[in-house]
């Protein structure tokens, strides 16, 4: 499991379904960063899983008011605080 | 001439914009990443004649693929912009439009989808929006054609007021946060019923049982089309108004290589399945055996499409497609190709890398029936009963898994995981899945009918000539030894290679055992893929990779043949 010491983030991997979240970091490189950010994937947005698919799948999210399907390897650079 | 582009991020209904600016034909789905090449079309502003192109769908001016990097050069060459956004969408559709504003260019926004904005409990201060941008906003609803005169009205007096200079994306963000909060009210609204449908939908537990309904009923519903335009229109034209006329031809023409050429034996009943004649199987398979079905083909899928289905279909099958190479959106090809391989291997260029599309293409040659393909295995083997089907399915789609498998691992470069926005259901418009549906039809037309016209002369005249009893006594080695089946069936698979359903005929002529049908069909399916589809092909891959394919196409033929003769027929 991927977890930030430091702070309380966690993957978004690893956040409940339907559950609503804060994203705080997103891991990896400049071109993953911009390719996140321009659909909306960036640092302060609210977030929240929508469905999983088993063995391993992709997860489908939803961030600012859109829905979007992407590969677990991609989800798990996603770092949130979950709401308390 | 004046040129104006479309830009806009993927499915905000660019495209819808764009035929109702130019009445074009030009696909719009509701599927991200459609448009791969531009479109251009021309109209008419205040008597002027100016072109107007339809750019891929584009979430920033940074290009992350091919798409995008077109969209970029589209933009360069622009005298003015029409920037479509999805009114839903507002905040995320704002990062182009500031990108899009540092080119200083002539720009318009559309914004579409506005009628949608209604039911979500949006609700966006349009006149505010303007002054900030400084640019003028029209609400469109492309569908319909609402606000589409307005934009136009406005094309010609835009001008750049104010130089903007370069920015970054941080401070991009930071603005569009603070236009979001001056322009933008979001009521808060319960789930709709629209939203419950599409969470059951992307759900594992109730997605996938759901999945293989929709595909159960959209095939029945494909073949409860097909059969009724040939019960209640084909077939009745073909019988009391062609056979006339065939007939009557027959009778001027008189015996000799001409009659036998265009209509089939002289003196014989005529039938419009086994004749093969130019004029008899020639025109009956392709019109009134193969494209009633595909019509009704894609028809029902532009239905799935436009609805939306498609992208959460993507995302339950990504898994499996995941392991053979591809990812989910690995679909698409294999269904577009399920009506004619042609517009399958066209949509392989969606697919990110040169592994994938390789992956996918190959896949779709080997294992993937068209309708012209499907026809003729019902056609050859529907009176034998299901089972005999069945066997040819299944070895099909057990080949696809390993062949997929197989190449997934030995093949180099990279297969980049999913990546695909989910749309919110829409109803789709009977006027758009109509154009589409007939845009893809085009291909088979434009390719099925000379090639069944001429194939058929062409088998007719080498027949006479004694060149395919030539080729059938060299074949016969070959395939009684290996494959088990006489060596006429050599020469329905040479033909096979001109238009698959013209092998219907010649197998059925040749009085094969059921099994010997099976082992024929399926090789008939594997072994390569039409001329069309092979032409388009080579365009997609290149010689060098097409050769590959091609080469690994004869050798996965021959192995199942083979193999299929052992088990079936025993040694």
């Amino acid at each position: 499991m991927v977890i930030d010491i430091e702070s309380q983030n966690i993957s978004i991997l690893y956040i409940p379904i339907r559950k609503k979240a804060i994203i705080k970091n997103i891991i990896g490189g400049q071109g993953f960063q911009k390719k996140m950010q321009v659909m909306g994937i960036r640092t302060g947005q609210e977030i929240k899983v929508i469905s999983r698919q088993p063995f391993r799948g992709p997860l489908t999210i939803e961030v600012c008011g859109s829905q979007m399907t992407l590969g677990r390897g991609m989800a798990e650079k996603i770092m949130v605080e979950e709401y308390r | 001439m004046k040129k104006i582009v479309l830009m806009g991020n993927p499915n905000v209904g660019k495209s819808v914009v764009f035929s109702r600016l130019t009445g074009a034909n030009v696909i719009a789905s509701n599927y991200p990443g459609t448009t791969v090449d531009f479109s251009k079309g021309k109209m008419r502003i205040d008597g002027q004649r100016v072109e107007i192109i339809d750019a891929p769908g584009t979430y920033s001016l940074e290009p992350a693929n091919k798409a995008e990097e077109v969209a970029l050069k589209m933009l360069k060459e622009a005298d003015v912009i029409i920037n479509v956004v999805n009114a839903t969408n507002l905040e995320r559709n704002l990062y182009l439009t500031l990108e899009l504003l540092e080119y200083n260019k002539p720009m318009i926004i559309a914004l579409n989808l506005w009628d949608e904005t209604k039911h979500l409990g949006i609700e966006i201060d349009k006149e505010e929006l303007e002054k900030i941008l400084g640019i003028p906003v029209v609400p469109t609803v492309a569908l319909t054609g609402e606000g589409i005169k307005t934009l136009v009205s406005k094309i010609k007096d835009l001008k750049v007021e104010k130089k903007i200079k370069p920015s970054n994306p941080d401070k991009r963000w930071i603005k569009i946060g603070s236009i979001i909060n001056k322009v933008e009210k979001v009521e808060h609204r319960h789930h709709t019923f629209r939203d419950i449908i599409s969470d059951l939908t992307i759900r594992p537990s109730t997605g996938i049982p759901i999945s293989l309904v929709v595909i159960f009923f959209a095939f029945w519903f494909v073949r409860i089309i097909g059969e009724n335009i040939i019960i209640y229109i084909l077939d009745p034209f073909f019988e009391e108004v062609y056979r006339p006329l065939i007939l009557s031809l027959s009778d001027y023409l008189g015996s000799g290589i001409i009659h036998n050429l265009l209509i089939g034996d002289f003196g014989t009943d005529v039938s419009f399945l086994e004749s093969f004649g130019a004029l008899t199987t020639g025109i009956y398979v392709p019109f009134a055996a193969v494209l009633p079905y595909i019509i009704a083909f894609y028809f029902t899928l532009s239905l799935l499409e436009d609805s939306g289905y498609l992208p959460r279909l993507a995302t339950l099958v990504d898994n499996v497609f995941h392991k053979l190479g591809m990812h989910g959106h690995g679909i698409v090809p294999m269904f577009l190709g399920l009506g004619c391989n042609v517009p399958g291997a066209l949509s392989t260029r969606t697919l990110e890398t040169k592994k994938q599309r390789f992956i996918s293409a190959t896949l779709l040659a080997i294992c993937v029936p068209c309708m012209a393909q499907l026809a003729m295995i019902f056609g050859a083997l529907g009176r034998f009963g299901i089972y005999y089907i069945g066997i040819v399915f299944i070895t099909l789609i057990v080949l696809y898994i390993v062949i997929g498998l197989i190449l997934n691992k030995i093949i180099k470069g990279e297969s980049p995981e999913i990546f695909l926005e989910i749309p919110s259901y829409r109803r789709p418009s009977l006027k758009a899945i109509l154009k589409k549906t007939w845009m893809r039809i085009r291909w088979f037309l434009k390719d099925a009918v000379p090639f069944m016209f001429f194939g058929v002369l062409l088998i007719g005249g080498l027949y006479t000539l004694g060149i395919l009893q030539w080729i059938s006594t060299l074949a016969s080695p070959i395939m009684q030894g290996l494959f088990g089946l006489p060596g006429d069936a050599g020469i329905a698979l040479i033909s096979g290679f001109l238009r698959k359903d013209l092998a219907v005929g010649m197998l059925i002529s040749l009085n094969l055992s059921p099994n010997q049908l099976v082992i024929a069909v399926t090789m008939l399916t594997i072994y390569f893929p039409c001329i069309a589809t092979f032409t388009i092909l080579i365009k997609e891959l290149g010689i060098k990779d097409m050769l590959k394919s091609a080469a690994l196409m004869i050798a996965v033929a021959g192995i199942v043949g083979f193999i299929l003769r052992i088990i079936l027929l025993g040694v």
